[in-house]
């Protein structure tokens, strides 16, 4: 349980961390917070030759401007959790992210890079139809997630922010887990007639069909029910040790169904 | 590479590979075996020492990380012999068995404790990031509840 031998440098600047990678070749890997990558290292899961660690390269910081919350790349968990710009999506979704003491280290764009398919903030992000923002250009989230642990982004380039647009109408977040703080067997957000799942799909997906019944329907009991439905419809997950494929589809439904309740009633 | 930090209020300067982690540095360089190492992937919390006053898990940061950076171990809280007041509410309540999970808990609890009084409900999530297999949580929280109302 122990890293395999790399080289480490500490970026002060953006373009110190971009030339450090250009240089380190394939090999090498940012370092925003390294509550993910650092067990993979651990576990030799990841063998890189380089470490570029971002935390001093200047990428923090939350701004909020024309409805647009924009978290810098190396803003910390805890950081957004505490802010009065948190967006409220991500207030209910952070609890849900680890330990508090992951979240002290975790970075909101370390875990949008990352990309797993069971984390809530990429996730939630989909939901708000926002952004991401690297050193080249910006991508919206829905063309960013291509797979599980996987991005659009290409070699050597980085996530610098993420945009996060005020939800578009009522919003709340759901999950279940086996226990406060794993890995959830599924989650839900929802931001207007936007409804987004994770764990059970390859990458945060937003199921259009849903919105589609949502914003034709009446919010109401019936109508969350209905969508629900749908939603455990549309999702095929494998199942695994701890749930059947068939459980998952259930769950997924539920948590729809109780996030829409949530979030008309609350809205 | 040149390492610079400060451990329980010590400066200290040592040359470390960028791969050490900081749960290694602390107990086979600096002796300070007071933090535990369990699971090393962030699961089980034993490992979790503070790093700028932050609660941190020791066995997911390097020690590079930690340049400049002021740390602290469970080894900081008692003041020569005498327990520190959440040490204390923990031998009271008979909030630990074996100990190996409890120097992770306390570090948790100061930092938890130094934001004010927590409620049950805090203190319970906050220990969602702990594994205890032997004592149950039961006493662990009335200890950390009792040290925030002291």
């Amino acid at each position: 349980m122990k890293p395999v031998s790399f080289s480490y440098v500490a970026a002060r600047s953006l373009e110190e961390a971009l030339a450090a990678l250009a240089d380190g070749g394939e090999d090498a890997k940012p370092l925003a917070g390294g509550q993910s990558l650092v067990p993979a290292l651990n576990m030799r899961l990841v063998r890189p030759t380089l470490l570029v660690d971002l935390a001093r390269a200047g990428l923090g910081g939350i701004e909020r401007a024309n409805g647009t919350v924009r978290v810098g790349a190396t803003t910390r968990q805890v950081e957004l959790q505490r802010s009065e710009h948190c967006p409220q999506l991500a207030a209910e979704a952070l609890p849900h992210v680890g330990h508090a003491a992951t979240r002290n280290r975790g970075t909101v764009g370390g875990s949008v890079a990352h990309a797993d398919a069971a984390a809530e903030l990429p996730v939630c992000l989909a939901a708000l139809g926002g952004s991401v923002v690297t050193d080249r250009r910006q991508l919206p989230a829905a063309e960013f997630f291509t797979g599980p642990y996987t991005t659009a982004l290409e070699p050597g380039e980085l996530v610098t922010a993420t945009l996060w647009p005020t939800a578009a109408g009522p919003c709340a977040f759901e999950e279940l887990a086996l226990r406060r703080g794993d890995f959830a067997l599924s989650m839900v957000a929802v931001s207007g007639t936007r409804v987004a799942v994770g764990a059970v799909t390859d990458r945060p997906t937003v199921l259009h069909e849903v919105g589609a019944l949502l914003a034709a329907g009446e919010p109401g009991d019936e109508l969350a029910a209905e969508a629900g439905a749908l939603a455990a419809s549309l999702v095929d997950p494998a199942g695994h040790l701890h749930a059947s494929p068939a459980y998952l589809k259930h769950v997924t439904g539920v948590l729809v169904e109780r996030a829409l309740r949530r979030a008309w009633t609350s809205g | 590479m040149d390492l610079r930090l400060t451990v329980n209020g010590r400066p200290v300067v040592e040359d470390v590979e960028p791969r050490l982690l900081l749960s290694d540095f602390l107990r086979h360089r600096l002796g300070l075996t007071g933090t535990h190492v369990g699971c090393e992937h962030g699961v089980c919390g034993a490992c979790t020492v503070q790093v700028d006053g932050a609660a941190v898990r020791s066995c997911l940061l390097l020690a590079v990380q930690a340049d400049g950076a002021e740390v602290r171990t469970v080894e900081s809280l008692a003041a020569a012999e005498r327990l520190s007041p959440l040490q204390e509410a923990f031998r009271r309540h008979h909030a630990l068995q074996c100990g190996f999970c409890t120097p992770g808990i306390l570090m948790a609890a100061d930092e938890l404790l130094a934001r004010g009084a927590p409620s049950r409900a805090e203190v319970v999530d906050l220990l969602s990031g702990h594994l205890c297999r032997c004592t149950g949580y039961v006493p662990i929280v009335d200890a950390i509840v009792e040290a925030g109302n002291a």
